[in-house]
């Protein structure tokens, strides 16, 4: 008995030399790796491939992939990309675990992710405490980079933020529309959409119209026609609608069936195919909305893009997640090919003082609250298919 | 005039809660037994509908009956399985079952085709509107109103006049007697099952229609406002259900019509809280006393 417990402890002492032998033996990589005397340079992808909004995970690593395959065919100084990629389940929670173990086991020298604000936030404190930097293709809530007064200076995005929207879209409603009296229906459950409606009433009301109406609904509702009556009686010329495409489509057909045939205007979040089936094509001509690009755009740039990205991709239409994760990419290449190295700290202060960069969302350059400085586009529903109509550039 | 494009909304919405409460009313009346699984039953009918309407390309009134048949067995089954073996436990085993059973059908729906929602056509039923005296009528509002009105009338014919409604009056009085006279309550509680979970198919259809967008979880929110209707109008009385529904419906748009949307639902629940504080027997019920 006594001799089997000996050899007991004997046996895990020796596993427990092999661990920590491994251990040590991987410190010394990373350490390597972060020196950047390597050939590649590592960099994480975080994002919602699976789960509720897994369409736009899904669209930005189509639009990473390419950029990155096109960067790396010359490479950054010699060097080139390699990409990890995890999937967050489009939880928070499961972001949070994912920038864990992409800091601490994969050792990556930049995040890109998540699509949407909140799991992008997830990862804040860990992108803080490791020093990596985060780039999130699409959140566009403010709070991401710069909240109570405080700036996460780790953190940055590609796509312009909700408040920018809602001015677009009021400017565009006084300018285009010669709306003078507007309605605002928000999803009160929705921190987006709260932040859009604000700026709207802000730049409407600065611009010398009047809001007529102001109503709300709650995500997950199916009738809206006592409140779209209610609205009616204010007799508006304009409704700003600023909800994600479930609703925005319900919303959008029992106002028409309601008779309220007036111009309606949302923001990216009425992007997906799903609103056309919802509201019908009907219903949808003389409603608009702002976006980060259109593939419908003249632009060379953005021609050239809609090319490559349909050759690769089986004729697919990129849309604007597409676009975003194509431009994070190249939004990254720039910043490493400034900073001439792998190091986290360099490509952050790199990123920070990117200029005038001219990507298919537009030329950027990134304000003290890396926010990205470029215009927004406007597209117009014409029998059920987006029509490019104008691109507003910032003030 | 637009109090009465109001009452218009509010009579639509509440023809298909009170579809809905009709099944919860006449299970309750039957069995003392509050079917909480009632809602999915109506979820189920809203996809059976949308996919006789885009696979096998049925129009309306096909799509519609197809939808109450399913329905009617897919009911008929839930209480041999489930509730059947209870009968006899406590009330509070077989209203735990039937939560249970609602869990399993909306995750079970979940599970085999995803919680992606759906939107029905838009070509099912002409959408003309009709304008008089500046209130504007979609023709489909009108349509549901007259099925709900001609099912209500059906029902009300099986109930009364039929030897099947006899015996589900006689069951719901006094189950035991009923039995002594020959009559089969396990088939006449089954046939209460199918009638209900009919009802609850058809309204599922009609909300696909008016409201478009179907999901799998859809049916909790009308299910409990279809309880609250049901329990308003006095629970396992059928006019109750029936004008229970349509008060609920009312109720909610002059609310929001009110400028108070966002506690519409939270009103359906109070109205739920003061009836059963003030007239828990329902609008409809009489008081009955405990026989000594």
């Amino acid at each position: 008995m006594k001799k089997k417990k000996l050899a007991g402890i004997f046996m895990s002492l020796s596993l427990a030399a092999g661990v920590l032998a491994g251990c040590s033996g991987s410190d010394e990589k990373a350490s390597n790796s972060s020196t950047g005397k390597e050939e590649t340079i590592k960099v994480g992808a975080n994002l919602e491939l699976s789960g509720g909004v897994a369409s736009y995970g899904q669209s930005i690593l189509e639009g990473l992939e390419l950029a990155l395959e096109e960067i790396n065919k010359e490479g950054i100084d010699g060097k080139k990309i390699e990409l990890t990629t995890v999937d967050n389940k489009s939880e928070a929670a499961e972001s949070t675990s994912a920038a864990l173990k992409l800091t601490s086991q994969d050792k990556v020298a930049v995040i890109i992710g998540a699509a949407t604000s909140g799991n992008t936030i997830a990862q804040v404190q860990i992108a803080q405490d490791s020093q990596t930097p985060v780039i999130s293709p699409s959140g566009t809530s403010p709070d991401i980079t710069f909240k109570d007064g405080k700036l996460n200076d780790f953190i940055f995005r590609t796509s312009f933020i909700d408040p920018f929207q809602g001015t677009v879209a009021a400017n565009f409603a006084t300018k285009e529309v010669k709306a003078k009296n507007a309605a605002v229906y928000i999803d009160s459950a929705s921190d987006y959409s709260k932040g859009l409606a604000k700026a709207f009433i802000e730049q409407f009301k600065a611009n010398g119209g009047k809001i007529v109406a102001e109503e709300a609904y709650v995500a997950k509702d199916t009738d809206f026609r006592a409140t779209l009556t209610r609205i009616k009686s204010a007799k508006p010329d304009f409704v700003f609608l600023p909800g994600y495409y479930e609703e925005a489509g319900l919303i959008v057909k029992q106002a028409r069936e309601a008779g309220l045939d007036v111009p309606f205007m949302g923001g990216d979040g009425w992007d997906s195919p799903k609103l056309v089936e919802i509201a019908g094509a009907d219903a949808l001509n003389n409603t608009f909305i702002t976006n980060h690009y259109s593939s419908g755009d003249p632009d060379e740039k953005i021609q050239n893009f809609v090319k490559s990205f349909k050759a690769k991709y089986k004729d697919k239409s990129p849309d604007a997640f597409n676009a975003l994760g194509y431009d994070t990419g190249y939004f990254l290449a720039d910043a490493i090919k400034r900073a001439g190295s792998a190091d986290s700290v360099k490509i952050k202060e790199a990123l920070e003082a990117t200029k005038d960069l001219e990507l298919v969302s537009g030329t950027f350059t990134l304000d003290d609250k890396h926010n990205p400085i470029k215009s927004a586009s406007i597209l117009e529903f014409v029998n059920g298919k987006q029509q490019f109509k104008t691109k507003i550039d910032p003030e | 005039m637009e109090l009465i494009q109001q009452l218009v909304n509010g009579l639509s919405l509440g023809s298909i809660y009170a579809l809905i409460a009709l099944g919860y009313t006449m299970v309750y009346g039957i069995v003392k037994l509050i079917n909480f699984a009632h809602g999915d039953v109506f979820m189920v009918g809203a996809f059976v509908g949308f996919y006789s309407i885009t696979i096998l390309e049925l129009p309306f009134l096909p799509a519609l009956l197809i939808s109450m048949i399913v329905c009617a067995i897919f009911g008929v089954l839930i209480e041999r399985i489930a509730y059947k073996p209870l009968r006899n436990a406590t009330r509070i085993a077989a209203l735990i079952t039937a939560i249970g059973v609602s869990l399993l059908i909306e995750y079970g729906m979940i599970y085999i085709r995803g919680a992606q929602p759906e939107a029905y056509p838009n070509d099912v039923m002409p959408t003309s509107k009709i304008d008089i005296l500046g209130v504007s009528i979609s023709s489909q509002s009108l349509l549901i109103f007259f099925v709900a009105i001609v099912l209500m009338i059906i029902l009300q014919f099986v109930v009364h006049k039929t030897k099947i409604g006899k015996a589900m009056r006689a069951v719901s009085f006094d189950a035991d007697a009923a039995r002594l006279m020959g009559i089969n309550v396990n088939n006449t509680i089954s046939a209460t099952f199918a009638i209900g979970s009919a009802l609850a198919g058809a309204a599922g259809v009609i909300f696909g229609i008016y409201y478009i967008k179907i999901e799998p979880l859809m049916g909790i929110i009308p299910g409990l406002k279809a309880f609250v209707a049901a329990v308003l109008g006095g629970i396992g009385i059928i006019p109750g259900a029936m004008v229970g529904g349509l008060l609920l419906g009312v109720i909610e748009a002059l609310v929001s019509a009110a400028g108070f949307s966002l506690w519409r639902d939270g009103v359906a629940f109070v109205v739920l809280i003061l009836i059963l504080i003030f007239r828990p027997q329902g609008l409809f019920g009489k008081n009955k006393r405990e026989k000594v």
